[in-house]
């Protein structure tokens, strides 16, 4: 079926999106699940016979910033939300990457996209993904049943962790009606403490120092020389750069120990405030990789093992999450696949082809778990198909 | 409590299940005789007893594989337990199954301070990892009150939290991976020592599990560096109100206390006079603040939270001088449930949440209800995070006391789901509130969760009897529910 001929749904309220699931799970009929759509060229959707759009699902349905608890719709715009919850001082603690530059995407990222793909910022080495984040939420399986799971308040036990499964499942297992996250006080300022000249496999060790000392670092990233002296940093040297958020006060006794802790990696420059922000707001879009015609890879190992892709690849690689996260520009698949297995990964392909799955594949009893799982949701396989693979 | 009608023919082949047992667990970890059964009795809900058929205590994971496989190709259920130290009868035993004790895999793995991690074997205890990383200024942070004995197999089943999770999160916010025994032997890897892997979140979902989905044989956890400083600050008030209105304000405020504790006037004067750790006995309500971070952060956050204290009305406000104090503040907390302990020959231990505004009304209705069922009752929080524990005293030698105090127990649980709160915070379902699910979750809500137990465990053999009120078989919730109702889209094409 050509693109042009499939419909696309915008249901505006929860049962609008019960009935369209229900009646596409009872004609067994294939949905592309989408919210801004700019992740859709993320491990494509095979052979949709409707797009279902969650954008005019975009209303806050309760705030209480002093139970630190958001619910609202998944069609939310980030930027909306961000907006709303920065009046009340509070933040979205996992800082959620819009990378639809990155992807070359139009449209406005939403928090039901964001959550889907299990998206995190910087922060994520300390204040966790968004999986953290999510309470509970509401949602119809591919079965065409409304059910929900989880809590609206941050402490809950009861029953089974399914907000978990559905963050990072990309719209596979059911299709959220509405999610409450948790949310947290915004810092008061924040610094960043910037090593410069060091070798990626040395910075490494640099970040590891850091996030070891107790400071609480709430970034650490570094850009090899080739990639720091690109837009936006057109820098001389390899930049590594650590950032630390709070009270002033804090900062600035932070600023102190964490410098203590970095004296062997060579001297050390602070940026404040709006640089600092500047600076992660670049990180965390990925923006040195930004209109670039080259396969982007997303790869996720133990920290301590992120030099290795590097090393690997040969390719352009910058680093965030200590190492943990590397986004890498490469033409070689099976090369990335291979180095991301080695180090003890795995690793995705988010921008341009590749003669892979954009996901890891899975192998034996994780494969066959995974796939009844699927099937408990959706035994029909109608949600997203193909997206993570078979 | 009602179990499921044990199997008396798989009982009456008790002889044979032991032999076939121990040829896959040699020596001394296959126990059958009656003494050697008593221990395993009950958990830390011990008003709930039942002797298991059998005790198995595997040493490694191809053990613990082939006994689960054996179990499932013969029929056999299985409890898995860690210390026994559930409040909610998560590892209760069945009569016509056999307990398998995780307490032999107390080793830990590797300590990896470039990736912040270790990697445990389940029976290892909670405290024992901090332990062990102390002297190089690292820690783990979930910290439930049982940390002594409790185990982090069992802190994984359970998704314990403890008085630090409010800054710290719960024990799902601070793993990285574990190896799960699956009920037919196959063993898998959940997740690594990176920050996230492949596929659906299947680490996330097992943890929290109560040990229906699986057996977990290897954790890797997160480590983190030790707070440089950290002070506790005590806050009396004349009300409820004023103590509540002022944990809203210090989040207000923006500041995320590492621990954020509240004591009603009954648990105040009960730790007080068990411990003098120099609480105020006449206040109504006593908040424990701690903060931790740089000294210079400390001092400037304690003098923001002791104006907010003071201008909702705190008549006694105290910060801790020296880490001796600090613990002195704690040791009446930690104290709360023992002390309590001694006001009465009993007391049931409650765990739900709520939202934190509806503190007050709360705590009203608790004490209406206290004097209609005419059993007493102590509150200690979890005031940042709306974890709330009564403690309901009773006596269970006399008639009809502990039915009393489980209807109680109940009432309190509805009345926090009725105000938008959670039957339970960090204590688990078990078959404590088994019962109390519908309160919550609807039939769908509730099948949606028991595919995914038919998912894991499709016979239903691991810990039956545990989080669900009906036993389903797998094949029944396989029906598709067709919506029959208004067409949304009557534009569509059907076929």
């Amino acid at each position: 079926m050509s693109e042009t001929l499939i419909r696309t749904l915008e249901p505006t309220t929860p049962d609008e999106v019960l009935e369209a699931v229900a009646e596409a799970a009872a004609g067994k009929r294939r949905i592309e699940v989408v919210g801004g759509g700019t992740k859709r060229g993320v491990g494509k959707v095979e052979r949709p016979d409707l797009v279902l759009s969650l954008a005019a699902l975009d209303a806050v349905l309760d705030y209480a910033p002093e139970e630190l608890v958001l619910t609202a719709r998944p069609g939310v715009k980030l930027k909306d939300l961000e907006k709303l919850v920065a009046s009340e001082g509070q933040m979205l603690a996992f800082e959620p990457p819009r990378l639809a530059k990155l992807l070359g995407a139009k449209g406005e990222p939403t928090l039901g996209g964001a959550l889907a793909a299990n998206l995190s910022g910087p922060r994520r080495v300390r204040a966790g993904a968004a999986r953290d984040h999510l309470l509970g939420f509401a949602a119809v399986s591919g079965r065409g049943e409304a059910f929900k799971a989880g809590g609206k308040v941050v402490k809950n036990v009861t029953g089974y962790d399914i907000a978990k499964l559905m963050t990072g499942s990309w719209g596979t297992l059911a299709v959220m009606t509405e999610v409450t996250i948790k949310v947290l006080p915004k810092p008061k300022t924040e610094a960043t403490v910037l090593i410069f000249g060091l070798e990626d496999r040395r910075a490494v060790e640099a970040m590891a120092r850091a996030l070891n000392a107790p400071v609480e670092v709430s970034g650490a990233a570094h850009l090899p020389v080739a990639i720091a002296a690109r837009a936006p940093l057109k820098a001389e040297m390899a930049v590594t750069a650590l950032r630390l958020e709070g009270f002033d006060a804090s900062v600035a006794a932070r600023i102190e120990t964490l410098g203590q802790a970095l004296k062997d990696f060579g001297r050390c420059d602070v940026l404040h405030a709006k640089l600092s922000r500047d600076f992660w707001a670049q990180v965390r879009e990925v923006e040195v990789f930004q209109k670039d015609p080259r396969p982007l890879w997303r790869v996720s190992v133990p920290p301590a093992s992120g030099w290795r892709i590097g090393e690997a690849l040969s390719g352009e690689v910058v680093y965030d999450w200590g190492g943990g996260l590397v986004w890498a520009l490469s033409e070689d698949a099976a090369a990335v696949r291979t180095a991301a297995r080695a180090a003890g990964g795995h690793a995705s392909l988010w921008r341009g082809e590749a003669p892979l799955a954009a996901f890891e594949p899975l192998d034996g009893a994780l494969a066959a778990l995974t796939a009844r799982v699927k099937a408990a949701f959706d035994p029909h396989g109608i949600l997203n198909p193909g997206r993570l693979g078979a | 409590m009602r179990m499921p009608a044990p199997d008396v023919e798989l009982i009456a082949r008790k002889a044979e299940i032991l032999r076939a047992l121990r040829k896959l667990v040699p020596g001394e970890g296959v126990i059958g005789e009656a003494d050697g059964l008593i221990p395993y009795e009950s958990d830390g809900l011990s008003a709930y007893r039942q002797t298991p058929l059998a005790v198995v205590l595997p040493e490694t994971t191809e053990q613990v594989s082939a006994v689960l496989a054996w179990c499932q190709a013969s029929g056999v259920k299985v409890v898995p337990r860690g210390a026994g130290t559930s409040l909610s009868g998560g590892a209760l035993p069945l009569q016509d199954g056999i307990i398998l004790g995780m307490a032999k895999f107390n080793r830990i793995l590797d300590v990896d301070y470039d990736n912040r991690c270790a990697v445990v074997q389940p029976g290892v205890t909670n405290l024992a990892i901090s332990a062990a990383v102390q002297a190089d200024g690292f820690y783990y942070a979930p910290d439930p009150s049982s940390q002594i004995a409790c185990t982090i197999g069992g802190n994984v089943a359970e998704n314990s939290g403890g008085v630090h999770c409010l800054k710290y999160g719960l024990t799902t916010n601070n793993l990285l991976g574990c190896e799960l025994v699956l009920m037919d032997g196959q063993v898998v890897r959940l997740g690594g020592r990176g920050y996230d892997a492949a596929g659906y979140d299947l680490l996330g979902l097992v943890t929290g599990s109560e040990g229906l989905l699986g057996v977990v044989t290897e954790v890797t956890v997160r480590l983190l560096p030790t707070p440089q400083t950290a002070r506790a600050l005590l806050l009396g008030f004349p009300t409820v109100e004023a103590a509540g209105a002022t944990v809203g304000d210090i989040i207000a405020a923006g500041i995320i206390p590492a621990g954020l504790e509240m004591m009603d006037k009954p648990a105040i004067q009960a730790a007080e006079a068990f411990v003098e750790a120099g609480y105020p006995t006449q206040a109504e309500a006593l908040l424990i603040v701690e903060l931790d971070g740089p000294a210079a952060e400390c001092a400037e956050l304690a003098g923001h939270v002791k104006a907010l204290a003071h201008a909702r009305g705190a008549d006694f406000i105290r910060v801790s001088r020296d880490e001796a104090e600090r613990l002195r503040f704690w040791a009446g907390r930690k104290a709360a449930f023992p002390a309590v302990g001694r006001l009465s020959p009993d007391y049931y231990c409650m765990d739900g949440t709520i939202p934190r505004r509806q503190l007050p009304h709360v705590l009203t209705r608790i004490h209406e209800m206290s004097r209609q069922y005419g059993l007493g009752v102590a509150n200690v929080f979890h005031a940042g995070d709306g974890n709330l524990h009564p403690l309901i005293l009773y006596d269970i030698e006399k008639d009809g006391e502990l039915e009393r105090a489980e209807a109680f127990g109940a009432d309190i649980l509805k009345l926090c789901v009725a105000v938008g709160g959670v039957l339970t915070g960090e204590h688990g379902v078990g078959v404590e509130k088994r019962d109390l699910m519908g309160e919550m979750f609807d039939e769908t809500d509730l099948a949606c969760q028991q595919r995914l137990k038919c998912a894991f465990d499709p016979d239903s053999l691991l810990n039956p009897g545990k989080v669900f009120p009906t036993l389903h078989r797998c094949a029944e919730l396989g029906r598709v529910h067709v919506h029959r109702g208004k067409i949304a889209f009557p534009e569509l094409p059907r076929f």
